[in-house]
């Protein structure tokens, strides 16, 4: 084994740029926070004291976070669910024979690549309610008769945004599906055929064998990134209204920025963390276990 | 490959690095505005010019943030290396900023010339605990506009002095036809709904805060104020996108003629009466101060004024006095004095300068008289915050706004 | 039914999904395009009017004009930010991204903990790492700053980038570097010579989606930036967008020219990110 060898006395230090890096501006900052999750420090005035764990329960006890997890979850159920189920017809849509089908795959990358801000911007302009493109078509298709306030309306301004966001991340999930699908040997596509198998037969028997692993992954990254939404949301509605979209790491900002209180928006900000976590161990277990597959 | 795209991406750095280096000066100062309300960009972009062309050793850069970001930004960058020179704020920001050294104290600059050529009401707007931490420049407060073209049509000889002759006077309208929803007003969870409810409070006799700073708006008149928002909802009388408007919104609905009546800053009436731009109601704009209540007060106004402060963390803190003496100067305030009134008390007794804004004018005389304060706490964000979103709840009907206001009280942090 | 209507029911089906679907997809970005080309008054129409009476470049005039304290200067400022920033951070992803990619692709047994590092750091979400960094920041004097900005994204793009080329580094066959290291040549030389060679396809790749995703970030950008010495574009059309938006117009314009860049750069990547995705190397 002489590549071990040379291996271990000439290239023992090539990882070490990337783990000072790492060390330096992840885990450092992150074991800092921690520590002033434990303290009443401020963002401008120096000085914290020791609170020991009285950020955490008031975090807990706040309404305000309390909502700010709910609309979080909703958020990440929602545009998850949305982008999963979209993404999925668009990838078997694209996995079909059709003229224009190779532009059609172009087109996809898009909305991927426009960036968030713009996304959301580009979206706030057409809800607008007063002169904004869909209440505009909606009245001029004769579907509502009169101009509603999409991001003004609690009940809407949710789903709103996640649709929003749907619409920038569908087409990776269908992506994703696509090159799944693309990986079903051509035999079993033509076999399924000609047994004339329903849809959902076809679907379950010969399709879903080689999308679950792929899709498993895509909707836990989905959900990772979901879960720490902040830029859609703060272009879109600032958290409004009546909190109605005021996720989690929006909650964290204020606290710990507009209030200034930046022990107790740490303590938030590693709940949020945790949490992540959770979703991660899923992830990592998913991935695994599809390498195992392999 | 790589290499040609690093040595492509590093020559890019480097040629862009040249280009933005090429102007210098001897000092650059930069200044922090907003791009909301009172002067717009332009306005304050040609100003700087003209100061710079007066001080050609001084360069000033200018950068604009919503005024929601305005505070944060200011605050943000007080960590060493971002700072600012220049900043301007809000009324209700010099206690907070005080308490937290973000502005330097600057009484010992201001002579007495200043002190008394300048509108008394505009010294509060710097003032924290009897030091003053700027210069007021922008002397604001929100009056009712009205589309006179509207009344006219709904047969209205005068426009309401009461918030309930508002009301009924907009369900005429509205009866007639003339328009869906007459009144708008910048209701969105942001500062600018306190400002509204400001002047409800005001009216309805309520207060903020009691004389030992606690809060006091969850009783009396502070929930009779919010009353009235919700009912002028419930009467089909307000647009209902209200709730997600700040003040530039308003001004496009209203300007776009599709409201009778709008409660907004100054600027709106030039810019909503002066043809050209994006006005659609040009000549038909009328102006009077905010109303009141019949038997308790006359005239309703909120002090929006602004001001201009030197940071804690300036290295140039004379240039950048200089800058702001120039800026909130009665020459320059009174080139500019389409979209903000002057600070300047001789500036209204001027005849001259008083042509084309005669109505405006005179609803400045007793709204500027009549400025009603937002509470002086340096916890004011957090009360700001919490009342912002109970008037949001109770306008969403998701509470009753007395249960709503006492969540508030309760959550305030006072 | 007959085999045959069974199959023209079944293209109408496929026709009829694929033009909705590119409907879907376009109608929103011609819309955005439409507005920044249509007058104010068209914009504040109601009914709307969709295509705009005369087309107004005006907008675009505007914010590519650099003239001193214009929106212009600061729009094209913010650009200009939004590329150096991204190029250098891309840059220094790559720098200690391929090292250390390297390394786990070739020493799996003794590396690979690092790679799961890489990914646990990607569920830490920004807020819980950020007050710390403005803390390092300001008591270093280096807010508002375009390099500390491409270091602080280095906390994303660089385990993003490793974990990206550890992938494309398993492509690389190890025998050819262990003949080289048989034949007594040195790390330099085998990097030069045979790896990175071998590599640059993935490399560029790799470089491309950091910059990608530097050009996206917000919220680092938000906070630690205050100017045109340092704002990003991201920022800069969040203020926009929040500020004085009497001109519809004026934001999408804006929007489209910020938007201009990733999606040349996505078009180009398309063959990389389908077959990234293929083998479960690409996140969004």
């Amino acid at each position: 084994m002489i590549e071990n060898r040379w291996m271990s006395s000439r290239a023992w230090f090539l990882p070490l740029p990337l783990l000072f890096i790492m060390a330096s501006i992840i885990g450092w900052p992150f074991l800092r926070t921690v520590w002033v999750s434990f303290t009443d420090a401020r963002l401008l005035t120096a000085g914290a004291e020791w609170v020991g764990l009285s950020n955490y329960l008031n975090a807990l006890g706040n309404p305000l976070v309390q909502s700010a997890l709910i609309v979080t979850t909703k958020f990440v159920v929602y545009s998850v669910s949305i982008e999963f189920f979209a993404g999925v017809l668009a990838g078997l849509l694209l996995d079909q024979e059709f003229r224009g089908r190779t532009v059609l795959r172009a087109l996809m990358i898009l909305p991927w690549a426009l960036p968030t801000v713009v996304n959301a911007t580009m979206w706030r302009l057409i809800y607008q309610p007063d002169f904004g493109a869909l209440n505009a078509m909606l009245s001029q298709l004769g579907m509502i008769d009169s101009y509603r306030s999409w991001l003004g309306d609690p009940q809407s301004a949710l789903w709103a945004v996640c649709l929003a966001d749907a619409w920038k991340n569908f087409p990776l999930v269908a992506l994703i599906c696509l090159a799944a699908l693309q990986s079903v040997p051509g035999e079993l596509k033509a076999a399924a055929t000609i047994d004339g198998a329903g849809f959902w037969k076809k679907f379950r028997a010969v399709y879903l064998p080689f999308l679950a692993g792929p899709l498993t992954v895509a909707v836990v990254l989905r959900a990772i990134e979901a879960f720490k939404v902040f830029d859609i949301i703060w272009v879109m509605t600032r958290g409004g209204p009546a909190n109605s979209t005021k996720s989690l790491s929006i909650a964290v900002y204020q606290e710990a920025f507009s209030f200034q209180r930046a022990g107790s928006g740490a303590s938030i900000a590693l709940i949020v963390a945790l949490i992540s976590a959770v979703f991660t161990t899923i992830y990592v277990t998913a991935m695994r276990r599809q390498a195992e597959v392999r | 490959m790589s290499k040609t795209i690093a040595a492509t991406a590093l020559s890019a750095v480097l040629a862009l690095g040249i280009a933005g280096a090429a102007a210098h000066a001897e000092t650059t100062i930069n200044a922090l505005f907003m791009s909301q309300a009172a002067y717009s960009e332009q306005n304050v972009r040609d100003m700087t010019a003209d100061f710079m062309k007066d001080n050609p050793d001084i360069k000033v850069n200018v950068e604009f943030v919503p005024y929601e970001g305005l505070r944060d930004k200011t605050l943000l960058s007080q960590g060493a290396g971002a700072g600012y020179d220049v900043v301007l704020f809000d009324v209700i920001w010099p206690a907070e900023y005080a308490e937290n050294k973000v502005l330097v104290d600057v009484t010992d600059r201001i002579t007495a010339d200043m002190k008394s050529a300048i509108m008394p009401g505009a010294w509060t707007t710097v003032d924290y605990k009897n030091h003053a931490y700027g210069m007021p420049w922008i002397l604001d407060t929100k009056y009712l506009f009205y589309n006179t073209e509207m009344l006219k049509k709904a047969g209205i000889a005068a426009p309401p002095k009461t918030w309930d002759e508002l009301l009924s006077q907009a369900k005429t309208i509205k009866d007639k036809g003339i328009v869906d929803y007459p009144i708008v007003w910048s209701w969105a969870q942001a500062e600018a709904v306190i400002c509204d409810y400001t002047m409800l409070l005001a009216s309805y006799g309520g207060s903020f805060l009691t004389d030992d700073g606690k809060p006091a708006f969850q009783s009396g008149g502070g929930v009779q104020a919010l009353d009235y928002m919700v009912k002028s909802v419930e009467e089909g009388v307000t647009n209902p996108n209200s709730k997600e408007y700040v003040e530039e919104d308003v001004r496009r609905v209203f300007s776009s003629g599709q409201a009778a009546f709008a409660l907004n800053w100054t600027y709106m009436y030039n810019s909503a009466n002066t043809p050209g731009g994006e006005t659609k109601i040009a000549g038909k704009v009328g102006v009077v101060p905010g109303p009141g209540v019949a038997g308790k007060l006359d005239a309703s106004a909120v002090n929006g004024s602004m001001g201009l402060g030197i940071t804690a963390t300036s290295k140039h803190p004379d240039e950048a006095w200089k800058y702001i003496l120039a800026m909130t100067s009665l020459k320059t305030q009174e080139k500019y004095a389409q979209l903000s009134l002057p600070i300047w008390s001789a500036w209204y007794d001027n005849p001259n300068v008083a042509k084309d804004q005669e109505p405006l004018i005179a609803a400045a005389k007793v709204g500027l008289a009549a400025m009603y304060p937002r509470p002086t706490t340096p916890k004011y964000q957090e009360l700001s915050t919490a009342i912002q979103q109970a008037i949001q709840s109770a306008l969403l009907k998701s509470a009753a706004p007395d249960a709503a206001l006492k969540d508030a009280a309760a959550a305030s942090g006072l | 039914m007959s085999r045959r209507r069974q199959r023209i029911l079944r293209s109408w089906l496929v026709y009829g999904a694929a033009i909705l679907l590119t409907i879907l997809i376009l109608a929103p970005v011609i819309w955005m395009g439409l507005m920044s080309v249509s007058s104010t008054n068209d914009l504040t129409t109601v009914p709307l009017r969709w295509i705009p009476a005369e087309w107004d470049f005006s907008r675009y005039v505007k914010l590519v004009t650099i003239a001193e304290n214009s929106t212009g200067a600061a729009f094209t400022a913010s650009l200009r930010n939004s590329l150096v920033v991204a190029s250098l951070g891309a840059a220094l992803a790559l720098a200690v991204g391929i090292p250390a990619a390297w390394s786990v692709s070739r020493m799996p047994r003794r590396f690979s903990w690092m790679l799961h590092v890489s990914v646990a750091t990607y569920m830490l979400p920004p807020v819980a790492l950020v007050v710390p960094m403005y803390f390092a920041l300001s008591a270093f004097g280096a807010l508002n700053s375009v390099f500390s900005l491409a270091l602080i994204y280095l906390s994303i793009l660089a385990p993003f980038t490793a974990w990206l080329l550890k992938s494309n580094f398993d492509n690389v066959p190890f025998e050819i570097e262990q003949a080289a290291m048989m034949d007594g040549a040195n790390l330099w030389q085998i990097m030069r010579n045979v790896t990175l060679p071998l590599a640059a396809p993935g490399l560029t790749t790799a470089g491309l989606f950091a910059f990608l995703l530097a050009w996206d970030e917000f919220f680092y950008a938000l906070l630690f930036t205050s100017d045109q010495r340092a704002k990003t574009v991201t920022v800069a059309i969040a203020d926009l967008a929040g500020g004085r938006i009497a001109d519809y117009g004026l934001i999408a314009a804006a929007g489209i020219i910020a938007a201009l860049p990733p999606v040349i750069i996505g078009f180009g990547l398309q063959k990389a990110l389908i077959s990234g995705l293929t083998s479960g190397g690409v996140k969004g």
